[in-house]
């Protein structure tokens, strides 16, 4: 009984608003916080629109939300980065036909007082050991984002059990890239950033780039369109439809060509191809 | 400090220049939240004045559920809605996540507690006001649940609006159900978020004050409506 009601009143809803918002032919794209705070969806996804009608419907969320969104069925498509989570997802069978889109580089931002001395250092590990030892605070996303899992990864590296320092000099903000920005430029921490959210971002306050340039700092963005197989009602034709036209030639020079202030923010996989050549 | 006054500024710009972008995320915003008091009204008064007048083991209780349910976090109806809806959830056939049906229905149920509440404290007062007369002109239990809504409508505005204000001012929700998806499931509320989340403090804040600014122009009418029609009525 109470589930015919709510089933009703969900049908309800559903009618009153369906007139009011007919769409057009869409996809679901499940991203992250970066691709859509830097920007790059706003330049990117109209380009597409025009050139083929579909209208792609981008939910911005950390990396591990967003596959789980997908796990769930609940997008066509996913355009994340965290290879190690792309990958197991790909092996569980959720995923098909990962393809590799485009790339940047974290960064270590920080306040002009540089408490932990690093600002200039090319080498992320020794940076943050640097940070450990001077308990110079850092604010961390603490969200399993694909940034957090890399940050993660390099503590590690550094042989660093940041959790030590929780309640001292570690801090995790469990938000997305822009709101742990703001926790930083509000308490002068350290904090590990993609390039693209940064150059986008407007509330520097006293912050600004002390590592960058580690060959080790690549971030990789992949896209992988979820398995029809798994989800019957994955929109395969429109959503392969999206990945083919990324990672074309006219896509990938889309990318390229964004810009924030003269600073390119992705650099697309094809033209490292074409370079390398 | 700087941030301040540039969000007023801004929230000038974006008005004054009639912002088209801003025009159709404030539009979904009443859009949404509108519908969600239409429904929420809808079921929530007949039920808040039932409530007033029946009496039954238990009642006390359920009275006390649905004033706690009051304070029902956003973030956990958003929740809730999702697991419902998504795919993988009972009614996930309906593929309604990240529609903007989605959000008014996350809406509806955020605020159906807090009208049925305050619907049941104004009737069953009323109830006491009124209830010899009632009594001896033999109103039947839904004569008289007609007649104290009808003639308890202006107070019962209020209730209405207090849903309305819930509603269009909550962000946990419908971030999470509608997905803040630009141009399909972007309201007031997430936006404000997103641009928080660029840095953008200025602009975030421009919007928070056109928000508050509809919010009381929304009210402001309800109110002139109000003390027009009891002019009218006595």
């Amino acid at each position: 009984m109470v589930k015919v009601l709510i089933r009703s009143l969900f049908m309800i809803a559903a009618l009153m608003s369906a007139p009011a918002f007919a769409q057009e032919k869409f996809i679901v794209v499940a991203s992250t916080t970066s691709t859509e705070d830097s920007g790059l969806f706003k330049y990117l996804l109209p380009l597409f629109k025009a050139k083929t009608g579909i209208d792609v419907r981008v939910v911005a969320q950390g990396t591990g939300q967003a596959l789980a969104t997908a796990r769930k069925g609940d997008a066509d498509v996913v355009f994340v980065h965290d290879k190690v989570a792309e990958t197991k997802f790909m092996e569980e069978g959720f995923g098909v036909d990962r393809r590799e889109v485009m790339y940047n580089d974290f960064i270590i931002v920080g306040a002009k007082t540089d408490t932990a001395k690093i600002n200039g250092s090319k080498d992320v590990i020794e940076s943050l050991k640097k940070i450990a030892t001077s308990q110079s605070p850092f604010a961390s996303r603490g969200d399993k984002s694909g940034t957090h899992a890399a940050e993660l990864r390099y503590w590690k590296q550094a042989e660093i059990d940041p959790q030590t320092g929780k309640g001292t000099w570690y801090r995790e903000t469990g938000s997305g890239m822009g709101p742990t920005l703001n926790t930083a430029s509000a308490m002068g921490a350290y904090a590990f950033t993609d390039r693209g959210t940064w150059l986008n971002f407007k509330n520097r306050g006293d912050l600004g780039i002390v590592v960058e340039g580690d060959t080790k700092l690549n971030n990789q963005y992949g896209i992988m369109l979820v398995n029809p197989a798994k989800h019957a009602h994955v929109k395969k034709e429109m959503g392969l439809a999206f990945i083919d036209w990324v990672t074309s030639a006219e896509g990938q020079l889309a990318i390229a060509a964004y810009k924030i202030e003269g600073q390119q923010l992705f650099f697309p996989n094809r033209s490292r191809l074409v370079n390398a050549k | 400090m700087a941030e301040i006054s540039q969000g007023f500024t801004t929230a000038a710009t974006l008005i004054g220049t009639a912002n088209t972008e801003l025009l159709s995320i404030v539009w979904l915003s009443l859009k949404v939240s509108g519908i969600a008091v239409m429904i929420a009204s809808l079921l929530a008064l007949p039920f808040g004045a039932w409530l007033a007048l029946v009496r039954f083991p238990g009642r006390q209780s359920l009275i006390a559920i649905l004033n706690g349910m009051m304070g029902l976090p956003p973030v956990v109806v958003g929740l809730l809605v999702y697991l419902a809806l998504s795919r993988a959830g009972p009614l996930g056939s309906l593929g309604l996540l990240f529609t903007p049906a989605a959000m008014v229905a996350a809406q509806t149920l955020l605020i159906f507690p807090i009208i049925t509440a305050l619907t049941r404290q104004v009737i069953e007062d009323a109830w006491i006001e009124y209830r010899e007369q009632l009594i001896s002109l033999n109103a039947s239990r839904g004569q008289s649940m007609m007649a104290l809504l009808w003639d308890m409508r202006f107070t019962l505005l209020t209730a209405v609006l207090a849903g309305f204000g819930r509603a269009i001012a909550e962000v946990g929700a419908v971030m999470i159900v509608g997905g803040n998806i630009d141009g399909i499931t972007r309201v007031m509320t997430t936006a404000i978020s997103l641009e928080t989340s660029k840095g953008d403090l200025a602009l975030a804040l421009a919007l928070g004050i056109v928000l508050i600014g509809i919010v009381v122009i929304v009210n402001a009418i309800a109110q002139i409506v109000k003390t027009t029609a009891m002019k009218h009525h006595g």
